[in-house]
């Protein structure tokens, strides 16, 4: 039996073995390639995405957990022509170098500003675990913190 | 455009002398494939490596793979700012995985930089360069190379000649003297009449004459593109998930496979049933390999499965005893049997150590096996059909690369198509000579008659890795009753030389270096800074060790045993000065400094650090000075800076692969930890602009925080740190 879920808005029917982490879904059946694949054991959280507005690392995460749910991924959170403040801020401080963990980046980022709009360096701390071997956290601190200082967390695909 | 035959002879006449890129020496045949494969109707070619098309772009060939060291904006900044091209007009493409693209001016760069005659290399035939590039198939990106080399000594010329050629046309078309006109933004003017040609109009006309290469480049004044915090141009196609990696690639009715190799390096397959994988829905083939069995599914979750499933038997190439301690204890043996298979430096050594008036000092360091753990997992995608193989995917050297896979697949050179994609990290990984995806992706694409593409695990990525070498050393110093270092002497056990980064800066009258080299089965990879990681970890803890021993301030103490005057001096004083050495901190913290030349840049950074209560190292900011010569792009460098300093101490404090019974202990990040956010420092990093030659930067901002950080932590704690990881293994 198919899987009913939203993706960025849409709905979707996904037909995959139930235990197939979503991550896989996302990116082999649907082709939404943004998100990436680091551990597969949700150390890294370079798969991170919405689901139901919370992040969640979906590698692991079967997808016949997400039946009836509204999944956001990088490609849902804002594009070129109506970017995420946080995109935008994401060029204005030349975060990414590889690029590969930064739509986990920005995903958690996201979450943490629709939690907190204003967070804490500690907050930061808390809630940023992803990795990124590059070792951009110092720019990424920076735009969280300038958007945070805009007052902008524009909502998203639902 | 029309492929002239006599162009490029002239072309390739000009180029003699001047070592542009891959195009000296290049026959005519070859030139027209370049220029096929890079150029349509409308577009104009210069030495292959740019183009200007009539609507005024322009586009620069990268031999260099950008992954997020930022090197092809960089390029394109020397060459544009020598071009004077309109900025918002230039974009930069990888170039083709093609001998044509061989990079003479990296040939070039490593051979100077390895002769003890630089000039030498300069009167040695451009043309006999280009046949030595591509018979090499350099098309590295490493080493900190890209902007020393490709930029100084290709990019900037080849803007040069062809801002050059297009003057030489606009003063025929408006029949002027050339000393009338002047170029900027991509426009070369008249003053007198008023008149002005683009260079999207005069371009067709200019490729066809014959390229100078023997200019003038820009003063440091006359810049204008060369140090400016520039955008990079790959960012935006980073940020909201439109940037395609290896791993993304798809083609229709395509396959995806993993792979489960012979835990220990240098084991192979004996034997696998390959029922249990077959029973997994979506497994389709299960393919024995010399050293590992593949598992082909329709998607990488059931290819998972499939391998986990399996229970292969592997020989274990007879290295089943080793441990990381047997290592270490093999190469303690081998330091101590006072053998050195390679040995340097200059002065009596054993003179000095004998001297009656000198307190000699010993000290044996140690440093792990460290992993890259680049973020995009090894993957790619192959295609055979009608004996043809087309591979898509990520490499630190596409040409290499391309060799190893025709190789592989036992195909000519010219059935084999390499697609170089871009990359999520590579920091060593991805170079050819030790990327085992590559013979795999050849010989599972060659038994399949779909596209393929292999994903590695993480675990398999952790396990199967090219590891910075686990080494050990044995320092030992005479320390005269003036305080000055009298002789130096470094032991040390790897399998490479290391000859350049076992020297170091300082001025002590009697050096000696002495290689001990050991073999294990584990291959001697590259990692980010190469052998600098653990040369200066111990050169620069072992000179903190002296200082003490003289009782003097460490800053100081490197000091006085620098040129006076010299750019070491300078970096070390901007530094101490930025970090207010010597003033009080609160209770509890310390700092420690260090310095490192590498690649070119000398690189200084003093570590403030405390003890969390739980015992372990909390840093609180790096200070950074670094003198690369010229910056190319300042907010990129700060950012190659910023990241080296987070790896560094990650390294430091939490890495290390080790081996037990031959086979590696680690899994994935939850045993092999990489630094995140909340112990990721504030940075201060600073540049000073000096007339030196272009130095790298990927690279030379890693090699001082280890040491400093644990000079920090002796300050704090009075104990020295002399083996890596500090969280497992100080004290």
């Amino acid at each position: 039996m198919p899987i009913e879920t939203r993706v960025n808005g849409k709905a979707v029917s996904i037909n995959a073995e139930p235990d197939t982490p979503l991550l896989w879904v996302l990116r082999e059946e649907l082709q939404l390639t943004g998100t990436k694949f680091g551990c597969g054991i949700a150390a890294c959280g370079a798969c991170s995405v919405h689901i139901d507005g919370t992040v969640m690392r979906s590698c692991s995460v079967a997808v016949s957990e997400v039946a009836g749910k509204s999944i956001t991924t990088i490609e849902g959170l804002g594009n070129e022509k109506a970017p995420h403040p946080l995109q935008t801020a994401w060029i204005a401080h030349q975060v990414p170098q590889c690029g590969y963990c930064q739509s986990g980046q920005l995903m958690a980022a996201a979450a943490l500003l629709t939690t907190s709009p204003h967070p804490t360096d500690a907050q930061i701390d808390a809630a940023m675990t992803n990795i990124c071997r590059c070792g951009t956290y110092t720019r990424i601190r920076e735009a969280i913190h300038a958007v945070s200082e805009q007052g902008q967390t524009a909502g998203e695909a639902a | 455009m029309k492929i002239k035959r006599r162009h490029f002879l002239y072309g390739g006449a000009a180029v003699i002398g001047a070592g542009v890129f891959g195009v000296v020496g290049m026959d005519w045949h070859e030139a027209s494939r370049a220029v096929a494969l890079t150029t349509k109707a409308g577009e104009a070619s210069f030495a292959t490596w740019l183009k200007i098309a009539a609507d005024g772009s322009i586009t620069l060939f990268s031999p260099h793979i950008d992954f997020g060291q930022g090197s092809q904006t960089a390029l394109a900044q020397m060459l544009a700012d020598e071009l004077d091209a309109d900025w918002s007009h230039v974009s930069v493409e990888q170039a083709p995985a093609d001998p044509a693209f061989a990079n003479v001016a990296l040939g070039k760069g490593f051979l100077k930089s390895t002769s003890s005659h630089p000039e030498l290399i300069d009167m040695l035939p451009a043309s006999l360069m280009g046949l030595l590039a591509r018979g090499l198939n350099l098309q590295i990106t490493g080493g900190s190379t890209a902007i020393r080399f490709t930029g100084q000594f290709s990019a900037r010329v080849v803007g040069a000649a062809a801002r050059q050629a297009l003057l030489e046309t606009a003063a025929g078309r408006l029949g002027v003297p050339i000393a009338e006109l002047s170029a900027a933004n991509s426009v070369i003017s008249h003053a007198k009449s008023g008149k002005s040609l683009t260079y999207g109009a005069l371009a067709e006309d200019a490729a066809a004459r014959t390229l100078n290469l023997d200019v003038k480049l820009k003063e440091r004044k006359d810049y204008k593109l060369i140090g400016k915090p520039i955008d990079r141009m790959d960012i935006p196609s980073k940020v909201d998930g439109r940037a395609q990696y290896g791993i993304d690639f798809h083609l229709p009715e395509m396959r995806v496979a993993t792979v489960m190799a012979a835990p220990v390096r240098g084991g192979k397959l004996v034997s696998v049933d390959p029922a249990p994988a077959m029973a997994i829905k979506g497994v389709e083939r299960v393919i024995n390999l010399d050293d590992a069995v593949v598992v082909v599914a329709t998607g990488y979750w059931a290819a998972l499965k499939g391998v986990r499933a399996l229970q292969p038997k592997f020989s274990d190439g007879g290295h089943g005893t080793l441990t990381s301690a047997s290592i270490y204890d093999a190469q303690a043996a081998l330091i101590k049997s006072g053998k050195p298979d390679n040995t340097g430096g200059s002065g009596d050594v054993g003179a000095a150590l004998g001297a009656k008036d000198v307190k000699v000092l010993e000290a044996d360091y140690r440093v792990p096996f460290l992993h890259q753990a680049m973020m995009e997992p090894f993957a790619l995608t192959g295609h055979y059909k009608d004996g043809r193989l087309d591979v898509w995917g990520g490499t630190q050297d596409p040409l290499s690369a391309h060799a190893a896979i025709a190789k592989a697949a036992d195909l000519n050179w010219d059935n084999v198509t390499f697609h170089t994609m871009i990359m999520g990290g590579g920091f060593g990984r991805r170079f050819p000579p030790y990327s085992q995806i590559l013979e795999q992706i050849a010989k599972v694409a060659k038994q399949v008659d779909y596209p393929v593409k292999i994903i590695w695990s993480r675990e398999e990525d952790v396990k199967q890795g090219a590891y910075r070498p686990q080494c050990a050393a044995h320092l030992k110093a005479a320390l005269g009753a003036d305080g000055k270092i009298k002789a130096w002497q470094t032991d040390y056990a790897q399998f490479t030389d290391a000859e350049a980064e076992a020297l170091f800066i300082y001025n002590v009258p009697a050096t000696a270096r002495h290689h001990h080299k050991y073999i294990s089965n584990q291959v001697d990879a590259y990692w980010r800074s190469v052998n600098n990681t653990q040369h200066g970890f111990w050169n620069e803890s072992f000179i903190d060790e002296l200082a003490a021993a003289a009782g003097q301030d460490p800053y100081q103490f490197r000091r006085a045993h620098l040129k006076p005057g010299s750019r070491h001096v300078a970096v070390l004083d901007e530094v101490a000065k930025r970090a207010s050495w010597g003033t009080p901190l609160p209770k509890g913290m310390g700092r420690g400094i260090a310095i490192v030349e590498s690649f070119g840049t000398i690189v200084a950074e003093v570590v403030e650090a405390s003890l969390k209560p739980d015992g372990t190292p909390q840093v609180h900011k790096v200070y950074a000075v670094v003198d690369c010569g010229t910056t190319v792009n300042p907010k990129n460098g700060e950012a190659q800076v910023i990241g080296g300093i987070n790896m560094g101490l990650s390294a430091a404090l939490g890495e290390a692969i080790t081996l037990t019974g031959g086979a590696v202990d680690q899994n994935s990040f939850t045993d092999y930890p990489i630094l995140k956010m909340a112990d990721a420092p504030a940075v201060d990093a600073h540049f000073i602009e000096s007339d030196a030659p272009v130095g790298g930067l990927g690279e030379p901002g890693l090699p001082p925080v280890g040491p400093a950080l644990a000079n920090a932590l002796f300050s704090i704690t009075g104990k020295r740190v002399r083996s890596l990881p500090i969280l497992t293994q100080a004290g």
